[in-house]
């Protein structure tokens, strides 16, 4: 099956949801074609409202939507986004505001417009804000499900989308954050990997099995927040060693998340050790190069494990 | 929901019931220790010409929370003693001794509004610039559904100089919003000193006219100004600056910066109460 960027599954799973749920309606800040939007646009124009560039108005008057009784999905980079911080923080979470948050473009797998465009905080930025979920599906098939779920939950929720293309894996249906499903068994140690990483950190776990090295379980690691703590404990039973894969600054992410729970309530000892961009800046390059770069490739990834 | 009843004799009964509001809002700000006494005393024609029984607004205790009302959105959430005092006079789940709860641990009155706490408060503000956007958001909803109900917010001067202020001011004309009112509580002070040594907004009504907004200028202590303002219709949504004056209604907080943010002490307390439990004109 072809690679699908989860920003496109958005854009047409939004239209898709948009046609069941009168009440959806759809902002953005003048990235409609990029975030994908723009479908839900043509055929809803009045449901759909272009706001320009003003990312902090957008999602106050986000907020004031969903207190008349939308559901707003707001769009834009990541970035941008997750940039408004105190507009999230105060204005839809602090509020109790009913709005999805669509970040799109995140990670250094963007490619060449470099680091001010890059979602490379974002996941850090809304850890941090109670009540918040943050979900980064990693198909097609997952996306469509993360956003139903989204839409018949009460309160925010920051969904992290790519904008490159993402190998289509086969798994269970979504049902709760932070339970992760399984990609590939394995004794050994467990790989917890989400979005662009995901394909990479598969292919090393069978490379690394073939090889003798290890068997790691695979798991696709698509939701940052809340933490599911019987599914924490059930990783705890089976593993001491965890690596955790991520297009995100290793600072507050996924790994971070992950080694939060596990350096406070794991019955035992669990070494937890990130993946992810090293506390440095974003930069221009091809996604390619730039995956090189980080070490986001199965060759990096095994060499680094050998 | 009453009618509106914008005659002279109901201001006066709106002059009436004021310096009970005041003292309320001096008596929450002293009992808390802290709080924002200019601000919310510069508030009060404002938000009575909105609330009063026959004001501005359609609304009632028994709609809150529904999107069958007109909305108010405190975007200066300092000033907010003043919101919950009045909406305690209108009969709103708030009584006079949970005013006196104002900052305390547990209360629903927190320092600045908290929706989620107390729910007849349309946003959580406090964080200055957002509450328009709220605002807005909502009138685009009401729109949005053919709901004739309106939206209104007061922000301070000093948040004017949020430039997320001026994002709302490019974006409610381009989206049609008149069924939107801004009002400034123009009371020419924030903390560190006089608005216009801080950060000058003059010239203001070309700046809104030019953005595209319907711009009255009036007095902010007066319910007859206030109130053609409020009802005029327009195309446009309205911007309307009220000329008021920090700590109206006592002699020695008005004007003064530095009762921006501190509480009366014990003896200040009584010289402040007995001079708005006096005043019955303010507002005429």
């Amino acid at each position: 099956m072809s690679k699908i960027a989860t920003r496109a599954s958005f854009g047409k799973t939004l239209l898709e949801l948009g046609r069941q749920h009168e009440n959806i309606v759809c902002m953005d800040a003048d990235l409609s074609k990029s975030t994908q939007s723009q479908h839900f646009a043509k055929e809803f124009p009045n449901r759909f409202f272009e706001m320009g560039i003003q990312e902090a108005n957008m999602i106050g008057a986000a907020a004031g939507l969903s207190f008349a009784g939308k559901i707003p999905f707001i769009c834009s980079f990541g970035a941008f986004l997750t940039g408004r911080f105190d507009q999230i923080r105060m204005s839809i979470a602090y509020s109790g505001a009913n709005v999805k948050l669509v970040g799109t473009h995140c990670g250094v797998g963007i490619g060449e417009d470099g680091h001010s465009q890059m979602g490379l905080e974002d996941i850090a930025l809304m850890r941090s804000i109670p009540g918040m979920t943050i979900l980064q599906p990693a198909t097609d098939q997952e996306t469509r499900e993360m956003m139903e779920w989204a839409i018949a939950h009460q309160g925010p929720v920051y969904f992290r989308l790519t904008r490159q293309g993402l190998r289509q894996f086969e798994m269970p249906n979504f049902k709760t954050p932070g339970v992760f499903h399984k990609l590939r068994e394995g004794e050994d140690v467990a790989f917890l990997a989400n979005g662009g990483l995901l394909e990479a950190a598969f292919e090393a776990a069978n490379e690394l099995s073939e090889k003798g090295t290890m068997n790691a379980a695979v798991y696709n690691a698509s939701s940052s927040k809340p933490m599911n703590d019987e599914f924490m404990r059930s990783l705890c039973a089976r593993y001491q060693l965890l690596y955790v894969f991520e297009d995100h600054t290793i600072m507050g992410g996924t790994g971070t998340a992950v080694a939060e729970w596990m350096s406070q309530y794991a019955p035992h000892h669990m070494k937890v050790i990130r993946y992810g961009v090293k506390d440095v800046f974003g930069e221009s390059g091809t996604p390619s190069d730039l995956y090189d770069k980080h070490g986001f490739t199965q060759k990096a990834i095994v060499a680094n494990l050998l | 929901m009453t009618q509106q009843n914008l005659t002279p004799e109901n201001f006066e009964k709106w002059a009436s019931r004021t310096p009970k509001i005041r003292e309320n809002i001096l008596k929450s700000i002293h009992q808390a220790g802290s709080g924002h006494p200019g601000g919310s005393l510069s508030l009060v024609e404002i938000l009575y010409s909105l609330f009063a029984e026959g004001g501005v607004m359609k609304h009632s205790p028994a709609l809150a929370n529904t999107q069958d009302r007109d909305r108010l959105v405190l975007s200066k959430g300092h000033g907010v003693p003043a919101l919950y005092a009045i909406l305690q006079d209108v009969g709103y789940d708030i009584t006079e001794e949970e005013l006196m709860t104002l900052r305390h641990l547990g209360s629903r009155l927190q320092g600045h509004p908290d929706r989620v706490r107390l729910p007849i408060v349309e946003a959580s503000t406090g964080s200055l610039g957002q509450g328009a956007s709220i605002a807005q958001g909502i009138a685009m909803g009401y729109k949005l559904d053919s709901n004739p109900h309106k939206v209104f917010t007061v922000i301070g001067d000093g948040e004017m100089q949020e430039g997320q202020i001026w994002e709302v001011a490019l974006s409610a004309p381009h989206h049609g919003l008149n069924n939107f009112t801004i009002i400034l509580d123009y009371n020419k002070g924030q903390i560190d000193g006089p608005t216009n040594e801080v950060l000058n907004l003059e010239p203001l009504k070309p700046k809104w006219e030019a953005f595209g907004w319907n711009v009255h200028e009036v007095d902010g202590h007066s319910y007859k100004e206030l109130t053609d303002a409020l009802t005029k219709t327009d195309n446009r949504p309205t911007f309307i600056i009220a000329h008021t004056i920090k700590g109206k209604g006592v002699d020695f907080m008005e004007g003064q910066i530095g009762w921006h943010g501190k509480a009366t002490n014990e003896e200040e307390l009584p010289q402040a109460v007995s001079q708005v439990q006096n005043n019955t004109k303010i507002g005429l």
